[in-house]
């Protein structure tokens, strides 16, 4: 059942309205620092989390810059 | 020095979208100026001389180290490759962002730190330069040649019998709805996992002309399964 729901999740995409790709890559630097600085990035941010749920290559971005940062603060 | 840089251009039509926040408090527009550190970045890049050059180098190597972080996060999925070839799709992804960084500089806004905002794009050129090494001599499936796996899905007996209701009315959805395109892009980057810079890169279009696409047939395969009176929650959870 967990494997049919992410399948549906992918075909059919977030809820509501999103970030296009250049809007997330706009974004993404200063929503990473605050999710490392523990504020509520999506709140700042409106649209960025359901882009990045909808779109693997962002998400893929979204994670390497996130693990940068948290190695680099290390 | 390649010139293949990667760019996220968007088609000049609107689809439904959110703007980005306005930075205010208080309905008081904020201006983000940019940490001490980073504003030296700023204006030892924009002086010239050996301030400049000394600059450059050292955002080289910054964006160099971000290169080989993506690389070395990467190399177990492509384990076709040397290692000369992991350092090699480093330094050219390091000296793309380097043109990047260096193109844009007047579009850094200061709402985060400057090398945060340099490292993106070194990341961004590593990531995609990398799916599509990963795809690079294989056929990109544009079909629903998934399709005996997504009716087993749709009647498995442990979906019950409204997922199989779901699943059918979704393939309904992908094969009457959809444009020849739109039903292209949405099989090859959900049902088969192709990356959507390297189906951008086949198809020579960019990565967001192809998601405003996949945008739109998410929401017809939405629209049609409301009609049915079947639809997914906000958790993507199938309403019931």
């Amino acid at each position: 059942m967990e494997r049919d729901d992410k399948l549906l999740r992918a075909l059919l995409g977030p809820e509501g309205p999103e970030l296009s790709c250049e809007q997330c890559f706009q974004e993404l630097d200063r929503y990473v620092e605050l999710e490392v600085a523990g504020r509520d990035a999506a709140t700042a941010i409106p649209g960025m989390r359901a882009h990045l749920e909808g779109c693997p290559a962002c998400r893929e971005d979204h994670a390497s810059l996130r693990s940068l940062l948290d190695s680099s603060s290390r | 020095m390649s010139t293949a840089t990667v760019t996220l251009e968007m088609p000049a039509v609107s689809f439904e979208r959110v703007k980005p926040a306005p930075r205010a408090i208080g309905g008081t527009h904020v201006e983000h100026r940019p940490d001490s550190e980073s504003r030296d970045w700023i204006n030892a890049l924009r002086d010239s001389g050996e301030r400049r050059e000394e600059a450059v180098a050292r955002l080289h190597a910054l964006l160099l180290h971000a290169a080989r972080f993506e690389v070395s996060r990467r190399r177990a999925a492509l384990p076709h490759l040397r290692g000369d070839d992991f350092e090699d799709v480093a330094m050219q992804s390091a000296d793309d962002a380097l043109v990047a960084v260096l193109a844009k500089l007047d579009s850094y806004r200061g709402e985060s730190k400057f090398t945060t905002w340099a490292y993106k794009f070194a990341l961004l050129e590593a990531a995609v330069k990398l799916r599509r090494r990963a795809w690079q001599g294989r056929e990109i499936p544009l079909e629903p040649e998934v399709w005996p796996l997504f009716e087993a899905r749709g009647s498995s007996p442990e979906s019950g019998a409204e997922h199989s209701e779901l699943f059918r009315a979704i393939q309904r959805g992908i094969s009457h709805e959809l444009t020849p395109h739109q039903r292209e892009v949405l099989v090859a980057t959900t049902l088969n996992d192709v990356p959507i810079d390297v189906l951008a890169e086949r198809l020579d279009t960019t990565r967001g002309a192809l998601y405003k696409t996949l945008h739109d047939a998410r929401q017809k395969l939405r629209a049609h399964l409301a009609g049915q009176g079947l639809g997914l929650d906000e958790d993507g959870k199938e309403e019931g």
